[in-house]
């Protein structure tokens, strides 16, 4: 068994409004100084396979048709 | 002509679009599950809104997954129109069907009011009642509306007339790119749009400044 984490993030230059909310919230519980908040998600994942080649063709396959919108997001993958 | 309503878990607009349908093409329109890998014979497909899967993930990226969106994609290429409407415009979106994203609203507040929009495309399979131009009263309720193409891709659907409705007159709700509110694929027959037409098309809706955009897919338009 493998286990992965993929992590989504919005592209540059696509708005995040989520992220600049929370960066309001920080600077209103005193953190100055943070810019450039932006939100992703994170997925963990456990795979069938030992195969860790097979294993990161597979994410990214699941990453390009369903775990991000390349449209806007940027997606990394790690084996753990 | 003959119509067909997309049902999909979490969607709640299919009656108000089965209504609206029914009303201005006087038959119904057969329904869809989303289980299902073949359409029938009809000349326009609506998917409705709501909240298919919870809006899970991203708005409408599930149910863009499905096997019926297939048979769907099938058909628009065989030049069947097809309609997405709220969630159904965010379904089009990732299922690829229609350039673009739409992203969470500016404000991050569910948004449920009348905008205006203007026509822009009034030469659309959906747009032929109006006037180019013409102000339109519609109702939105949604909170991912707001549109995101890249540049690039926005300007060669501003040559090719694919941005069919922005809001007006300041009424925009989403904070959404150009104001856009609705759009066309390249070959003019899929159109999305945030906004629901199926709630104003009758004197006990307040108006009907929505049935235009059914009487001209379902080629009802009055002379």
């Amino acid at each position: 068994m493998i286990k992965a984490r993929v992590t989504v993030t919005l592209k540059n230059g696509v708005l995040d409004p989520q992220g600049k909310a929370i960066e309001g919230a920080l600077g209103s519980l005193g953190f100055e100084g943070v810019h450039q908040i932006r939100q992703g998600k994170v997925f963990d994942l456990e795979l069938d396979t030992s195969d860790r080649a097979k294993a990161e063709e597979d994410l990214k396959a699941m990453c390009e048709k369903l775990l991000a919108n390349t449209v806007i997001e940027n997606y990394s993958i790690a084996l753990l | 002509m003959k119509s067909a309503v997309v049902q999909l878990p979490g969607l709640n607009r299919d009656r108000d679009m089965i209504a609206a349908l029914t009303r201005i093409s006087g038959q119904a329109p057969v329904t869809v599950w989303q289980t299902e890998t073949e359409i029938p014979d009809v000349d326009l497909i609506v998917i409705p809104g709501g909240f298919s899967y919870g809006d899970y993930l991203r708005c409408g990226a599930i149910a863009a997954r499905m096997p019926v969106m297939q048979a769907i994609r099938e058909k628009a290429a065989q030049g069947v129109k097809v309609l997405g409407v709220c969630n159904g415009f965010q379904i089009l979106v990732e299922a690829g069907m229609l350039p673009g994203a739409l992203m969470r609203n500016t404000s991050l507040k569910f948004v449920c009011r009348e905008v205006k929009l203007e026509v822009v495309n009034a030469e659309t399979d959906f747009t032929r009642a109006y006037a180019q131009g013409q102000i339109i009263r519609c109702p939105v309720a949604h909170h991912d509306g707001n549109y995101f193409v890249e540049a690039e891709t926005l300007k060669a659907m501003e040559d090719k007339g694919q941005v069919v409705f922005r809001y007006a007159e300041g009424t925009n709700p989403n904070g959404s790119m150009m104001d856009i509110a609705g759009v066309v694929n390249d070959a003019g027959n899929v159109l999305g749009m945030m906004p629901h037409p199926e709630n104003l098309i009758e004197a006990a809706h307040g108006g009907t400044d929505g049935r235009g955009i059914f009487a001209s897919a379902l080629d009802v338009i009055a002379a």
